[in-house]
């Protein structure tokens, strides 16, 4: 796609790589700008929750129900998983498919553990008499835990698609851009969670 | 410019590409800034407003640490536009977050206290 504009651009860039069409810096650059925009959404969420950080109905507060350990867990989980998306991306920018996709999955398998533990934290929290419905300040924590949820569970359909993509073009120009992209996503769910667990865990039991 | 550092170097849209030192200074610096507020907290190392500010530079530090070694970003030249993207979302999510707590603080304030 674009070779002209490829070829042009090469004329100015000479530490591009070639095999590297300039659509995909556009593409990376958008999907950043998409990103930022996903910041204002959890900037609004975590407005939201600061204000009702109080807010409890005389219903039951979150010094009762968080655990510690568990959202060490789940920290500990994330980070790992952006370190191991970190590797598969080296691995892609070598060209090395085994070693993209052992890393990979690895990531693949962290996340779905987080997910886990934090769909059982909501059936755990349900249960103990936290729900949507109990008081504000529960509404907007699920609304800010979900959302970032949801988020985890989006970047891991997404991962599932690059796999079948990699399985079935290899490694080239438009798989790197997508797994580009993907890594950019993951690496901001993670930087998202550190304002969840200080913000909400951590300032919760305090 | 030679081969290892096309590998290094070269950007997709301002997004470098890292190495595993890199990655793993990250991954070591982010444990650190993960188990200072956790411990503190957990333990009681410290008075409330000494575990509550530490808990909010270790998240701040934490972000950075994963923009920079994760993200890659940097002052470079080619990131001039990601950079500042970030920095105009910082400044809107700074004036929103900022702002609601500021404005819905007063409205408490005036609505229920009848100072």
């Amino acid at each position: 796609m674009a070779a002209t504009h490829h070829d042009a651009l090469i004329e100015t860039h000479h530490d591009h790589d070639h095999d590297h069409h300039d659509s995909g810096g556009d593409t990376v650059f958008g999907f950043w700008i998409y990103i930022m925009s996903d910041c204002i959404l959890f900037a609004t969420l975590f407005a939201t929750y600061a204000v009702l950080s109080t807010s409890f109905a005389g219903q039951i507060t979150p010094k009762e129900l968080f655990d510690l350990n568990f959202v060490l867990g789940e920290t500990a989980l994330l980070l790992l998983s952006s370190f191991t998306f970190g590797m598969a991306m080296l691995y892609a920018n070598k060209k090395q498919m085994k070693g993209m996709i052992i890393w990979l999955s690895i990531t693949f398998l962290l996340g779905s553990a987080f997910l886990v533990m934090e769909v059982y934290e909501f059936y755990h929290f349900s249960n103990e008499g936290a729900t949507p419905q109990t008081s504000a300040y529960w509404s907007a924590f699920y609304a800010l835990i979900a959302t970032h949820g949801l988020h985890v569970f989006a970047g891991l359909i997404w991962m599932l698609v690059l796999f079948a993509h990699f399985k079935r073009d290899g490694i080239n120009e438009d798989n790197l851009v997508r797994l580009a992209c993907l890594s950019l996503f993951w690496h901001f769910l993670d930087v998202i969670w550190i304002c969840v667990f200080s913000v909400v865990y951590l300032m919760g039991v305090m | 410019m030679s081969t290892q550092a096309l590998e290094t170097q070269h950007s997709h849209g301002g997004a470098a590409h890292g190495s595993v030192k890199e990655y793993v200074i990250g991954l070591l610096l982010s444990i650190a800034l993960t188990a200072l507020p956790f411990a503190s907290l957990m333990f009681e190392l410290f008075t409330g407003p000494v575990t509550l500010m530490i808990i909010l530079l270790c998240a701040v530090a934490q972000i950075f640490v994963q923009l920079i070694f994760f993200l890659h970003m940097n002052s470079s030249s080619e990131q001039l536009w990601n950079t500042t993207s970030a920095v105009f979302i910082v400044l809107i999510v700074a004036i929103l977050v900022v702002g609601s707590i500021w404005i819905m603080e007063h409205l408490n304030h005036n609505m229920l206290m009848g100072h």
